[in-house]
């Protein structure tokens, strides 16, 4: 049974290392990296790899290894709180909506149909507009875009969970509706929301780049892998290499990231294995 | 049927109004004083009391909403600060840039995903089902303005067969318009079509077990009959959910790629306002972006209701 033995399963295997890369090298940019990832240097700009610097060095001469490491950091930061956000109103709104049923339901629904109009980059253009562009603003930008699938997934579950015997019994027992919810109906829940969870994190990664990239989301010197790309365009026929490792490291987080979601999705649902 | 659509038209209508308030009180409430923005630190105190009047914000804010809910169902999105010319009149002209875009992305997006699904599907773990999940993980998890970034390094700063971006507009041919949305569509429709590639795989796999598939073939039906009449037709629901997420996410997408190929559409009107501080226009293109993104999502919604009747009538 792959049940039992996870690692014989070879997307979540891989999935598991890849992602066990990325924390390792933001964890290890955090202590070192070969060179400070802001120090300039006028006499080496726009080289190629190296010797000294193996992923080469932007327009400023900045080492872009040092600075694709320490980018892990910001792309995990702001994705592991994005999805934080989208989880926790979601399951807000899918609980609240699930376990009143009637108009409010109506209403959060229709509320939870309008945020889905409302994609990352929208988001983001918007809070821009009023707010300083910077982390902030992708982390909540990208956070309200998973709100609607966190929200109907709680949602149906509630639906499904609220007739079952043991809830019925519950509150036939005398509990209340907040026992009801987070004692009984909650916990049953969470299997699909994990999954979501995980699959959203890879979504996110990207999102936070794309924000980057725009200007709207992480702001220089902070290094930040879609702010890098934007960087890199400039320079495309003078270093073309300069382009291809931070996206490189975006391409490779994701695969990672989405394997360990594909994996645990099998894994946890021994329907679909 | 007629029911169905109804409900879905009154839930369409609620769901706009949400759209509305949202971009209202993002634009109106969290900063507090739009009239400062515009002014900014330069602007004298009596000049920016002078445009609050102007603007209407010293009224009570339901009255504010009404008014611009008003005259935004007539069209009009007020005007634009930067250009001094209505915010609708902006939007229908950098419309021709970026509707072109998604479509041409989506096309791409259908024409690759929905034959590689099916062909995945019905070569289940053989060869070429194994490929074509291999490219689609690859396509899932780059970035579709890397890909475009690395369209643009292979095809015009090495073989420099085309600009690099840049759109001189439709009055110029539509042979040489398409050829500059091309390179930013593929871009655009390859992320797109790897997601669907795998809903489509799945759906069809998901058939394939059924039952009245098995019925199919053991009644000595083509291989092809049971495939096209049986098996893709019953497992479009799911993929036209997909595909119908993905169109709003084309629309989104094609705001990235505008930048990377400078593409003067929708998103380089709102990237460029938010630097001039022209809140009309952010509000208006977010609202109508967000709007189209919703109505798309309706007309799906929509299309269940066609394609199966058991959902009419629950």
């Amino acid at each position: 049974m792959a049940r039992r033995r996870p690692f014989r399963h070879v997307t979540f295997t891989l999935g598991a290392g890849l992602t066990l890369a990325l924390v390792a090298t933001a964890a290890l940019s955090l202590v070192y990296t070969p060179v400070d990832p802001l120090a300039m240097s006028i006499t080496s700009r726009l080289q190629g790899p190296s010797g000294g610097h193996p992923f080469g060095t932007d327009q400023f001469g900045r080492d872009v290894l040092s600075r694709v490491m320490t980018g892990a950091v910001t792309s995990i930061a702001v994705g592991l709180i994005a999805v934080g956000i989208g989880a926790a109103v979601g399951m807000l709104l899918g609980l609240s909506s699930g376990y009143a049923g009637g108009w409010l339901d109506e209403i959060l629904m229709r509320l939870v149909d309008a945020v889905q109009g409302f994609p990352a980059i929208l988001s983001a253009l918007l809070f821009t507009a009023v707010f300083s562009p910077g982390m902030l603003v992708s982390m909540t930008a990208i956070g309200i875009a998973f709100v609607p699938a966190f929200a109907r997934l709680t949602r149906g579950s509630v639906l499904e969970l609220r007739e079952r015997e043991f809830v019925v019994a519950a509150r036939a027992l005398g509990g209340g509706a907040g026992r009801l919810v987070l004692r009984h109906i909650l916990p049953n829940s969470l299997p699909p929301l994990i999954v979501q969870a995980t699959t959203s994190f890879p979504v996110a990664i990207l999102a936070e780049a794309a924000l980057a990239y725009l200007g709207l989301g992480t702001q220089p010197p902070y290094p930040s892998w879609g702010l890098m790309l934007k960087e890199a365009q400039n320079f495309l026929s003078l270093n073309p290499w300069f382009a291809v490792f931070p996206g490189g490291a975006i391409a490779l987080t994701v695969l990672g990231l989405n394997f360990l979601g594909d994996g645990l999705r099998d894994l946890l649902d021994p329907k679909t294995a | 049927m007629r029911r169905y659509v109804a409900r879905r038209v009154a839930a369409l209508a609620a769901t706009l109004l949400f759209v509305s308030l949202l971009v209202f009180l993002v634009i109106r409430i969290l900063p507090g004083d739009p009239a400062a923005l515009i002014m900014g630190i330069e602007g004298s105190r009596e000049a920016t009391e002078r445009l609050r009047e102007s603007m209407g914000l010293n009224r009570p804010l339901a009255v504010q909403y009404v008014d611009w809910l008003v005259h935004a169902l007539r069209g009009d999105l007020g005007r634009s600060i930067q250009y001094d010319v209505p915010v609708g009149e902006l939007i229908l002209t950098r419309l021709p840039v970026t509707l072109p875009l998604a479509l041409l992305a989506a096309a791409f997006m259908v024409a690759v995903a929905i034959p590689l699904g099916l062909y995945a599907a019905t070569h289940h773990r053989r060869g070429g089902d194994y490929l074509a999940m291999i490219v689609s993980q690859l396509g899932i998890s780059i970035p579709q303005f890397w890909s475009g970034l690395l369209l643009i390094l292979f095809f015009s700063v090495t073989l420099g067969w085309v600009r690099s971006g840049g759109f001189d507009g439709w009055s110029a041919g539509v042979w040489a318009a398409l050829r500059a949305l091309l390179l930013p569509a593929v871009a655009l429709g390859f992320f797109q079509a790897a997601v669907l590639v795998r809903a489509t795989r799945s759906a069809v796999l998901d058939v394939l077990r059924e039952d009245y598939v098995r019925t199919a073939r053991a009644k000595g039906l083509r291989e092809r009959v049971v495939v096209v009449k049986h098996t893709f037709r019953n497992a479009l629901i799911p993929i036209v959910t997909v595909a119908g997420v993905q169109l709003g996410q084309l629309m989104a997408g094609a705001i990235v790629l505008e930048s990377v190929f400078a593409l003067p559409g929708l998103g380089r009107l709102a990237l460029g306002a938010i630097s001039a501080r022209d809140l009309p226009v952010v509000q208006g293109v977010t609202l109508f972006v967000a709007s189209s993104i919703v109505v798309i999502n309706f007309a799906v919604d929509v299309a269940y209701g066609f394609l199966d009747p058991r959902i009419r009538y629950e």
